[in-house]
């Protein structure tokens, strides 16, 4: 049976491992290296690497090498993809799929390109999104713009051009670990067919659950709870079997 | 030397990053000098069924490789689009010819209603034939990440199946010719495990 993914975010901004609220007040808590590191070390089903400075200064090769050395697992790069080159220079380099977003908001089609060229199996759309006046609006730009669009449109969209996976992000719930947005989830789910990673909110082993059961999730990312509390992917993983979900362990 | 084979779209550094890591040495190229020089030859790939056969056609070295793999029997391993370009054809993008290694062609996965596809993550590998490359995983589960797979005329060449609202061929294994349709290079252990067992063959 597929197995339901624990997958650790880690955001990188001015070389440091940073962890945000609602996008914002980025603190600084570490070595991103070392991070990785542990996460590869415990075996981790997946990881999400996002390269906040990328968006403005490009790709950075040598950091993608320095991560696809220490990670023998599934990994996810975003920040700065805009190019089919970029993707091509992820891919080469060891990464195995790429996060999209400011790219696809501004150009559409390079979802539809990208996928065509590299396979959707690698090509992620990553939809961070906002509540504003009681509807879910998508943001780009990490989370600065907001597009116009409203999140089932848009996730139908991006799975119609091509993504293969939908990497969902709640603003509101960044960092705060309430809980990931059900509500939202749902809607997503609910509207396209190719899996959906939730993330935003986790603080609590009950949250993953949730999204899973009630949400629809295919996979739950998760960052502030690895990092400020006691809990593991792998103990999120035991707690999730506890529920019939079925994980790697 | 276990020989990378550089297609030009596949995640060659992943395959070269596991090998580097268990301490094999390996090189990734496409040159027919080193396809000639290599003890095993690895052909990784991520992406479409066509676009795998045209840059393998770019490469120049479809004969050489036959050569290695048909006629002097070197181990050879197709991981995902590598195992799937084995196949008579594909059906991925139109209809393309592929290596013919393997009979059978290569179709989208019928996941039925309640599944997604792509097929992404980690799932279980059921081991039909107790195959040297699956020698120590105690608990065989690795990550795929696909929307088709190779289906085979032979079944017998099926060494391991995957349940994904139809049984999917998961390894393949047909003389000295494997192919496995997750990712051992991003399987953890058992996908490390994996690798080290092909590359003593």
């Amino acid at each position: 049976m597929l197995k339901t993914r624990v997958i650790p975010v880690l955001t990188i901004k001015d070389l440091r491992l940073v962890k945000s609220i609602r996008f914002g007040l980025y603190r600084n808590i570490g070595s991103y290296i070392s991070a990785v590191k542990v996460f590869n070390a415990r075996n981790v089903d997946e990881m999400i690497v996002l390269d906040i400075d990328a968006s403005k200064n490009g790709l950075k090769p040598w950091l993608i090498t320095q991560l696809t050395k220490e990670c023998f697992m599934p990994l996810t790069i975003g920040g700065g993809i805009k190019t089919l080159k970029d993707i091509r220079t992820a891919l080469k380099l060891g990464a195995d799929k790429v996060t999209i977003n400011t790219a696809a908001a501004q150009n559409p089609e390079f979802l539809n390109e990208a996928s065509s060229r590299f396979g959707r199996q690698c090509i992620v759309a990553s939809i961070d999104v906002k509540k504003v006046a009681e509807r879910f609006e998508v943001y780009s730009n990490n989370g600065k713009r907001q597009t116009g669009k409203s999140v089932k449109e848009w996730a139908k969209e991006v799975e119609h051009r091509g993504a293969g996976e939908i990497f969902l992000t709640s603003i509101d719930r960044d960092g705060t670990m309430q809980g990931y947005d059900i509500e939202l989830v749902k809607i997503v789910t609910r509207s396209v067919s190719i899996p959906v990673i939730a993330s935003g909110g986790a603080g609590k082993l009950n949250h993953f659950v949730k999204v899973i059961k009630q949400g629809g999730a295919s996979a739950v990312a998760a960052a502030s709870i690895f990092q400020y509390t006691d809990i593991t992917p792998n103990k999120v993983k035991d707690y999730l079997a506890k529920f019939n979900i079925g994980v790697r362990v | 030397m276990v020989l990378i084979f550089a297609t030009g779209i596949g995640n060659v550094g992943s395959v070269k990053n596991a090998l580097d890591f268990l301490g094999v040495k390996s090189l990734i190229s496409n040159d027919r000098k080193n396809i000639r020089k290599a003890d095993h030859i690895i052909l990784p790939g991520v992406g479409g069924f066509g676009e795998g056969m045209k840059a393998l056609s770019r490469s120049g070295a479809i004969e050489t490789l036959k050569e290695e793999v048909l006629v002097k029997k070197k181990p050879f391993l197709g991981i995902c689009l590598g195992m799937q370009l084995l196949a008579d054809f594909g059906e991925e993008g139109g209809v393309n010819k592929g290596l013919g290694f393997i009979n059978g062609r290569v179709r989208r996965i019928n996941p039925g209603a309640n599944l997604a596809l792509p097929h992404i993550g980690w799932d279980d590998v059921i081991v039909k034939v107790n195959s040297v490359i699956f020698q120590g995983i105690d608990s065989p589960v690795f990550y795929f990440v696909h929307d088709f797979f190779l289906e085979a005329e032979d079944q017998t060449a099926v060494i391991a199946t995957c349940q994904y609202g139809e049984n999917i061929s998961a390894a393949i294994n047909k003389k000295n010719i494997y192919g496995v349709q997750f990712h051992p290079e991003k399987s953890q252990k058992s996908g490390l495990k994996l690798l080290r067992n092909f590359v003593t063959i």
